[in-house]
């Protein structure tokens, strides 16, 4: 295994009121070249999760508990100053959500991203801007382009530069945080297409987390289901999107409409989210859960293998097999 | 579900925005240059339809939404209302007109005033516009909230906007529209901004809200799939025109405009066995300053002819109900 993370817990502190369980518990596991979407409504602690694994949180982000293992070396009890060296671009990078926004405006594209390549090898300008054609070339924009500014490129060619720049020092594991949300569609399957092509070219393990289960299904191999700072269900793509099994999930997959299917009457989830300042007892979901008993009130569901490989955190998922939300 | 009473009709709507040009370019006598938003657009939107207006970012769906309720002041054309131009609307009319018609924004975030109560915000328009006592007022916002299914209302009624979701807050700004019983609602990207599971909520609430208050919508939005659940016809925008007008199914499921055909093959589906294909489609969205010669589209069409360059396609019939505007279909 590539990547493990192992029971890991991160909550922000809010002066005076307390821990924000912004991740609770999540565990999961990743091999070389394979793509893992993380899908959850907003704030259920899918970007949480991200920056922990760079260890970029805010000052009142506390690591509480869990290891987060990179070919079997814990990156989180690992020396600051070594993991910066080491670890962060070098080997997992992110493209973070809106990133195209995050170019500065007054320096050549190029040059930004050969400073993020200076800043970790020593390597004279001149031949990191011979890295920066070969990485702007892989990501599809004439290398002739690097001397020009930000705001000549549009949106979508300023999130290829973006991913270009994570690609920068050949990373092991790419983290995509909702790399395509304000492009239009066309340009979201071009850079969705690029991810693709990519990945199989460097053999790259890729982390992509969106809202979006349409745009996650579309790469991943493999999909977690993220709610309230937890995993509920984690398994083969096409065995989640057929035989999903957790009650939320069923409810995800009831509420996004398809173009390539017939009119169907959407289904939402009744509620919202839970405070995770306060998370609910027992299963997180059971407040907007129509199949929930008092067990699901009392007692935390354990995440446990449904079918091999495809996990689950329910109470009821035997009972509730084949059934649909609502 | 649809009548034959047209509610709105656009008729050869065009709205140019002037860019802002320098001294040099005065003295160096530069033509002006406009962006032609939108660019002679033609439609009827007929009683309890909702009409949806889709395309990519910058093709003019949602000037023409503000065109046709005078939020910008359209450049030339007709807006008709039951009949009526209102682009010749002044002073009472207009505010009549404004009473009928209303519009509910994209990002419930920046439409709510952040210093207003619930009830400050709903009640708002029946201050404006005058209607009913103190009394009254409360009364007609409380039904207003029990509409758009924020229940019991009393328990919003002096909440902020920050201490509501994003579902809830939409449903406010939906509440604020229905409060002077319009007739027709503009909806400019209502659920983009909200998450997937509150999107399918809004959506029911506003085709529940068509049947119980006999509105007609404008609905306009960049998610196809979204077009396809609620929409009765639609409208395919590229560049200020529209390419393909008809039944929403029927121009999602078979389209003819190679430009449709582009937009919907790159759409993902939930299904992870079913993948995006080749995109027929050639570079990126021309700037509606310097629109191309001919088709407007023809620089990114992969099957452009040489009469693509030269004459611009008309939109014309081509199966019942089914128009396109595109000369591969004559």
């Amino acid at each position: 295994m590539l990547l493990e993370v192992e029971n890991l817990k991160m909550y922000y502190e809010l002066l005076g009121k307390g821990f924000v369980h912004a991740v609770d518990g999540v565990s999961f596991s990743m091999d070389k070249g394979e793509t893992l979407g993380i899908v959850g409504e907003s704030g259920c602690g899918k970007s949480s999760l991200a920056i922990t694994i760079l260890r970029l949180l805010p000052i009142n982000g506390k690591i509480c508990e869990g290891k987060i293992l990179l070919d079997g070396e814990d990156i989180l009890s690992m020396d600051l100053e070594r993991f910066r060296r080491d670890v962060r671009w070098k080997r997992i990078s992110i493209v973070f959500q809106g990133a195209m926004n995050a170019l500065n405006p007054v320096i050549k594209v190029g040059d930004q991203i050969a400073e993020a390549i200076m800043i970790h090898k020593k390597v004279s300008k001149r031949e990191a801007m011979r890295r920066v054609v070969e990485l702007l070339e892989m990501v599809g924009i004439d290398p002739s382009r690097a001397n020009g500014y930000p705001f000549e490129f549009s949106g979508g060619m300023r999130q290829r530069a973006m991913i270009a720049m994570a690609l920068a020092l050949n990373p092991e594991i790419l983290i995509a945080d909702e790399p395509t949300t304000a492009l239009d569609v066309i340009v979201q399957a071009q850079i969705l297409k690029l991810i693709k092509d990519i990945q199989r070219k460097l053999k790259l393990s890729v982390i992509l987390i969106s809202h979006d289960i349409s745009m996650v299904s579309e790469l991943s191999d493999k999909i977690a289901i993220m709610y309230a700072g937890q995993i509920v269900e984690f398994g083969d793509i096409v065995d989640v999107y057929t035989n999903s099994l957790h009650p939320y999930t069923k409810a995800l997959l009831s509420s996004v409409p398809s173009i390539r299917e017939k009119r169907r009457k959407l289904k939402s989830i009744p509620g919202a989210p839970p405070n995770l300042l306060n998370p609910p007892s027992g299963c997180r979901f059971h407040p907007r859960c129509p199949f929930k008993i008092d067990l699901c009130i009392e007692k935390e569901p354990e995440l446990v293998e449904a079918s091999p490989h495809h996990l689950v955190k329910c109470h009821r998922f035997e009972e509730l097999r084949g059934i649909d939300f609502k | 579900m649809t009548s034959s009473r047209p509610v709105v009709e656009a008729v050869n709507l065009k709205k140019y925005f002037p860019v802002r040009t320098g001294i040099l370019d005065l003295i160096r006598r530069r033509p002006k240059l406009y962006v032609r938003a939108v660019d002679g657009v033609t439609f009827t939107i007929y009683e309890k339809e909702i009409f949806c207006l889709a395309g990519e970012s910058g093709c003019g769906k949602t000037t023409t939404g503000r065109a046709i309720l005078r939020l910008v002041e359209p450049t030339s054309g007709k807006v008709l209302f039951k009949g009526e131009n209102v682009l010749e609307y002044d002073g009472l009319k207009l505010k009549e007109f404004r009473k009928k018609a209303q519009i509910i924004f994209q990002d419930p975030y920046e439409s709510l005033n952040p210093r207003m109560t619930v009830y400050d915000i709903v009640e708002e328009p029946l201050r404006i516009h005058k209607v009913g006592s103190k009394g009254e007022r409360v009364e007609l916002v409380m039904r207003a909230l029990e509409d758009v299914e924020l229940k019991p209302p009393e328990e919003f009624l002096y909440r902020r906007p920050h201490e509501l979701s994003g579902g809830q807050r939409q449903r406010v700004a939906i509440a604020r529209a229905l409060i002077l019983n319009p007739e027709f609602i503009v909806a400019d990207e209502p659920v983009s901004m909200l998450d997937m599971s509150i999107r399918a909520e809004i959506l029911n609430l506003m085709l529940k809200l068509r049947d119980e208050h006999r509105l007609t919508y404008l609905f306009i939005t960049h998610d196809l799939a979204v077009a396809k659940y609620i929409c009765d016809r639609i409208g395919i925008m590229y560049l200020g025109k529209i390419f393909e007008l008809g039944l929403a199914e029927e121009v999602i499921d078979n389209p003819y405009h190679p430009y449709t055909k582009a937009l919907i093959s790159a759409i993902p589906t939930p299904d992870p066995r079913v993948k995006i294909g080749e995109i027929p489609i050639k570079g990126e969205v021309t700037s509606p300053i310097n629109i191309p010669e001919g088709c407007r589209f023809h620089p990114r069409c992969v099957y452009a002819k040489s009469v693509c360059k030269r004459t611009e396609p008309e939109l014309i019939e081509v199966s019942k109900g089914h128009f396109v505007a595109c000369h591969l279909y004559k």
